[in-house]
């Protein structure tokens, strides 16, 4: 049975303390009475009754979700397909300009990205707003999506798509019924990486964005320039908790999915 | 027929909205500045044929590039970005390592959990947790106010809106980017060469300098790049956490074009910006790929 030396403990626990500390505080302050966000005055849960009734911050809350909705989801066919072609379609002209561009995006400074999307709109001359977000978002997160992907195509075995055309199944339905509920899990997660990439964009969203279209990092930025306040606090205290349950949730299906599958194989085993 | 399809619906996207707006930087950093709508010179006119496109190119220098050799603040600022990413990923490294460590040598039932721990931060609000350090190290905050309740200073540190706010805020944010190519290459080891090492007469220190970090050193050089690259054209964190006095080329640019409304100069420094960022980017490929063909 293996233990924690002493030092690896101490790493481990200063670590993740300076991991979680700022956070915990964070959630702490957000119940601070006091609009001094230094200064603790007793428990209370009034700012969270104020951000609620915020309409701007409703507002942009509304619409943030609404660009991650469309961009993930429009991100995550276009990054399949992408991640599809490069696995699987072989050799054809441009491909390397292809990957360059699938991996370029990865690795390029967002005030780059931004600055060049919103030179193009205004080069051809498509008003800013929401269609102008989720384009931009769209095309960077595509790529993530199409990374996380292609990894998952690379590994598994193309005999199986191979059988279903033996058999006569069409490309398309060996597509549908063959290869994409083997990767499903990869495309959902893309799919929920895409969507958090695009909740959490400030740098993107403000270069791209125009009147009506004012997404929520850009709003908590512009507040939180000023300083602190207990408001923002009340709001990172729901975005935290929301991914915390999120991602627990997901680690636990995923896990029991593991369970199921290991079970099956058991059973399959035994009866063959 | 659909293979064609299938190519060139995302090979369309990516043409028209990553490599055409980046010509369109491209040419921008070539033109002037005008009190006009876009504001910027010369403007192609493809009504008047041969001679707008001729006139159109001849309009076209590269006076903004010599400009950001001229003027100080960006070569700088150039400079100070890569000086201030190159301390953070160093910092990184040494903060880094030792969770990494200790997670690769943790009892086999706790991994997932902690790989989960560091994960779950990565999918929280990057800009939440650059925020969280404002109410940790400004004059009244926490971190002040809790070394001065023990009585280590008297007044408090001005950390906030210094580079070393900066700092923390990268290490911060950038630490899982660390922690888990570390991890994967540790966990891989195996445990029996530091055995072997110590039967034949070295120390633990030794074992761990000549076995353990040279065996770890992809993920090291991995992880370094995930932290380096990024972090040079980093804008939140400078204008949170950093002080006027912090120079970092991501908020130059952004200043250049939101405040300044000089979109050739923003569009000029971006192009130097990318071709600085090409040097870290070939060679993390490079290592990669190496590390790659070592590993089959």
């Amino acid at each position: 049975m293996r233990r924690f030396s002493w030092f690896n403990a101490t790493s481990l626990t200063l670590g993740f303390a300076f991991l979680y500390l700022p956070m915990i505080l964070l959630v702490v302050y957000s119940f601070n009475e006091s609009r001094l966000v230094t200064v603790w005055a007793g428990f209370s849960t009034k700012w969270y009754g104020e951000l609620l009734q915020n309409e701007e911050f409703l507002d942009a809350a509304w619409v943030t979700l609404k660009v991650a909705f469309f961009s993930s989801t429009i991100a995550t066919v276009l990054g399949t397909m992408a991640a599809y072609v490069m696995i699987r379609a072989g050799r054809f002209p441009g491909r390397t300009l292809f990957s360059g561009m699938i991996y370029a995006p990865l690795v390029m400074p967002e005030v780059i990205t931004g600055l060049s999307l919103l030179l193009l709109f205004i080069g051809i001359g498509l008003d800013r707003g929401v269609l102008t977000v989720v384009l931009a978002h769209t095309t960077f997160s595509m790529c993530y999506v199409s990374v996380v992907v292609s990894s998952r195509l690379s590994t598994f075995d193309q005999a199986l798509e191979e059988a279903a055309l033996d058999l006569g199944a069409s490309p398309f339905e060996s597509f549908t019924l063959i290869t994409l509920p083997i990767i499903a899990p990869a495309v959902i997660s893309g799919w929920l990486l895409a969507f958090t990439l695009s909740l959490d964009d400030l740098v993107i969203a403000s270069f791209t964005t125009g009147p009506g279209a004012t997404t929520l990092p850009i709003k908590v930025f512009s507040a939180v320039r000023l300083g602190v306040s207990p408001e923002i606090n009340a709001l990172s205290t729901l975005l935290i908790s929301i991914v915390t349950v999120g991602v627990i949730t997901a680690s636990l299906v995923s896990k029991r999915a593991a369970v199921q599958r290991r079970r099956e194989e058991q059973a399959a085993q035994r009866t063959a | 027929m659909r293979r064609a399809v299938l190519i060139a619906v995302p090979y369309l996207w990516l043409l028209a909205l990553f490599l055409v707006p980046f010509i369109i930087v491209l040419k921008i950093s070539l033109s002037d500045i005008a009190l006009a709508r876009p504001p910027y010179a010369p403007q192609l006119d493809l009504n008047e044929g041969w001679a707008g496109i001729r006139a159109f190119f001849a309009g076209l220098d590269f006076e903004n590039f010599t400009f950001l050799t001229t003027d100080d603040l960006y070569w700088k600022a150039y400079l100070s970005s890569v000086r201030i990413a190159a301390v953070a990923t160093l910092c990184t490294l040494l903060v880094g390592y030792p969770i990494a460590y200790g997670m690769a040598r943790a009892p086999h039932e706790w991994r997932p959990t902690l790989l989960m721990l560091v994960i779950l931060p990565f999918w929280t609000s990057f800009l939440i947790r650059v925020y969280s350090w404002i109410g940790i190290l400004s004059t009244e905050g926490v971190l002040n106010q809790f070394l001065m309740g023990i009585g280590l200073i008297g007044e408090p540190l001005t950390i906030l809106n210094t580079n070393t706010a900066v700092y923390i805020g990268i290490v911060y944010t950038y630490l899982p980017f660390m922690i888990l190519p570390i991890y994967s290459a540790l966990e891989k080891m195996d445990e029996s060469l530091l055995e072997a090492a110590e039967d034949l007469g070295s120390s633990r220190l030794a074992a761990f300098w000549l076995v353990t970090i040279p065996l770890s050193r992809n993920g090291i050089v991995a992880g370094c790049f995930l932290v380096f690259i990024p972090s040079i054209g980093e804008f939140v964190i400078p204008s949170l956490l950093g002080g006027s006095d912090t120079l970092m080329i991501g908020k130059v640019l952004w200043e250049e074009f939101f405040s300044n409304r000089d979109w050739p100069v923003a569009s000029a420094v971006a192009v130097v910006l990318l071709l600085i960022l090409i040097i870290p980017i070939v060679l993390f490929q490079r290592s990669e790929e190496k590390a790659r063909e070592a590993g089959r």
